[in-house]
């Protein structure tokens, strides 16, 4: 009983879904719980930070963490994890890459408070009240984590060793995840645990995809009624297959909807975004440069596009705050 | 002590500059330049590539993000491309990457694809001054602070 390896799941800037796939798992859940202890997994369990805290260092085999690090309780949570975990797991968009909650990096504190406490048309807040880190009310001391400028990946917080990708990592890549850790079989350390090249390789569209593909205009999945066989890309659906790492077995492919790039980049590409739209831009079918810039200006949000899940991965990281700005 | 220092820092910017040329015309134009003893902003640091078409944008991205203060791509003018067209596809991408650094707050003066064939060195320099002059004004490129850019991935394999 007690030689069972300990495994814990915490979730920090995330929606949810990454413990859904967990849940996803369906019987193959019930093999992973017979074979480890799972001490640790707050949406699930009633276990404390206190309980994490009193065991020793290097205790648990395995803590898989999913979600973006932007709050000082999120960071310290990570860091404790790092501790008392012997492998440290990024699971999910979120923690590898920022994921949908690293979009965040276009703004800061400051504008997010001002838009989602002041300004949102729903909200009324005639006083301007916005959340402190401390705050006294009746005598009592109530406080709350600080609220960062910056979202972050796990791996721009601690060391990581392991990255189950996906949005939300899918059936096939967690249990063969969990079969690699438990059996002691690792990859070196700092390994995407997925497959080193891109979707399109494993796209049963592949065959579909012109030699010579362009195009002329970039639509999107509302605007056209798409084959169900023919490579997006070929019908001006912005596929990010080309630049993102198999794995997911093309699931959104199959559901007739492009690839938006959650498994984040090959090991052999520093910055998803810049090397998703350079590949899809040289796709542009003019040499003209205003007809150039009328094909891609069908594209409405670039960073949003091709930053969807990586702006906090990317080389420049954040947008940029104007000189003089604090973190 | 720290105001006269910044003061000093300021009056002082100087921009970085990083080039990227292409091996038949820009490169050839600032090496013509060269030759021919001409002076211009010594702000850049020229990278040969074999083609504009080559500029990744990751480049200019990991430019900017080790420091460079401006980013000039240079190429063949249109029609005269070594490859046919490689400064074509360079053009394309460099429309979409000026507006993706557009919307991460980089202003549209620090980056630039200018086509200068290799007789050009008056424009060459031209260029070069006017880049470094508006950058000048600008001022330094700075990331954010508490902005770590993650380390780069571990290769998995190397191609063959």
């Amino acid at each position: 009983m007690t030689a069972k390896p300990k495994v814990a799941f915490y979730w920090l800037a995330s929606c949810g879904g990454c413990e859904e796939a967990v849940v996803d798992l369906a019987e193959d859940l019930l093999g992973v719980a017979d074979a480890v202890d799972i001490v640790f997994w707050p949406v699930a369990l009633d276990s404390k930070r206190a309980d994490v805290e009193a065991m020793e260092d290097g205790e648990i085999l395995a803590a898989f963490v999913n979600g973006a690090v932007r709050t000082d309780e999120q960071e310290e949570m990570v860091h404790l994890l790092r501790r008392k975990a012997r492998v440290m797991v990024a699971f999910g968009s979120c923690s590898h890459m920022g994921g949908i909650p690293g979009l965040a990096n276009l703004w800061d504190k400051e504008a997010i408070f001002d838009r989602v406490y002041r300004t949102s048309p729903t909200t009324d807040n005639p006083d301007g009240v916005v959340p402190k880190t401390e705050y006294a009310s009746n005598g009592h001391r109530v406080t709350l984590p600080g609220f960062h400028d910056t979202v972050r990946a796990l791996d721009q917080v601690t060391t990581v060793d392991y990255v189950v990708p996906g949005c939300a990592p899918t059936p096939n890549i967690i249990a063969a995840a969990v079969g690699a850790l438990l059996s002691g079989d690792l990859p070196p350390a700092g390994t995407v645990l997925a497959p080193d090249v891109a979707l399109c390789s494993e796209c049963d569209r592949r065959d579909t995809k012109p030699d010579d593909l362009t195009i002329t205009e970039f639509k999107r999945p509302h605007q056209i009624i798409a084959d169900e066989d023919t490579c997006l890309l070929a019908q001006g659906l912005l596929c990010l297959g080309p630049a993102t790492r198999a794995g997911c077995g093309a699931l959104c492919i199959g559901a007739n909807m492009p690839c938006t790039g959650c498994f984040g980049p090959t090991s052999s590409v520093r910055d998803h975004g810049a090397k998703a739209a350079g590949a899809i831009a040289s796709l542009v079918g003019a040499d003209d440069p205003e007809e150039i810039e009328r094909i891609l200006s069908t594209i409405p949000d670039p960073i949003g596009t091709f930053y969807r899940y990586g702006l906090p991965h990317s080389l420049l990281v954040r947008k940029r705050q104007p000189a003089g700005a604090t973190e | 002590m720290s105001d006269t220092d910044t003061t000093e820092t300021a009056a002082a910017f100087e921009p970085t500059i990083v080039a990227f040329f292409c091996n038949w015309c820009t490169y050839l134009a600032a090496d013509l330049a060269g030759t021919s003893r001409m002076k211009y902003a010594p702000n850049a640091r020229i990278i040969r590539v074999m083609c504009s078409g080559r500029v990744d944008p990751q480049f200019v991205f990991d430019a900017f993000a080790k420091g460079a203060d401006g980013v000039l791509i240079g190429g063949c003018h249109p029609g005269d491309c070594h490859y046919q067209e490689g400064n074509t596809k360079a053009l394309r991408r460099f429309t979409l990457l000026r507006r993706m650094l557009t919307d991460l707050g980089v202003e549209e003066e620090r980056i630039r694809l200018e086509w200068i064939s290799a007789a050009e060195a008056d424009r060459l320099r031209d260029v070069m001054n006017e880049m470094a002059d508006q950058i000048r004004a600008l001022g330094p490129f700075r990331l954010p602070d508490g902005a770590v850019a993650p380390a780069a991935p571990r290769r998995e394999e190397v191609p063959a």
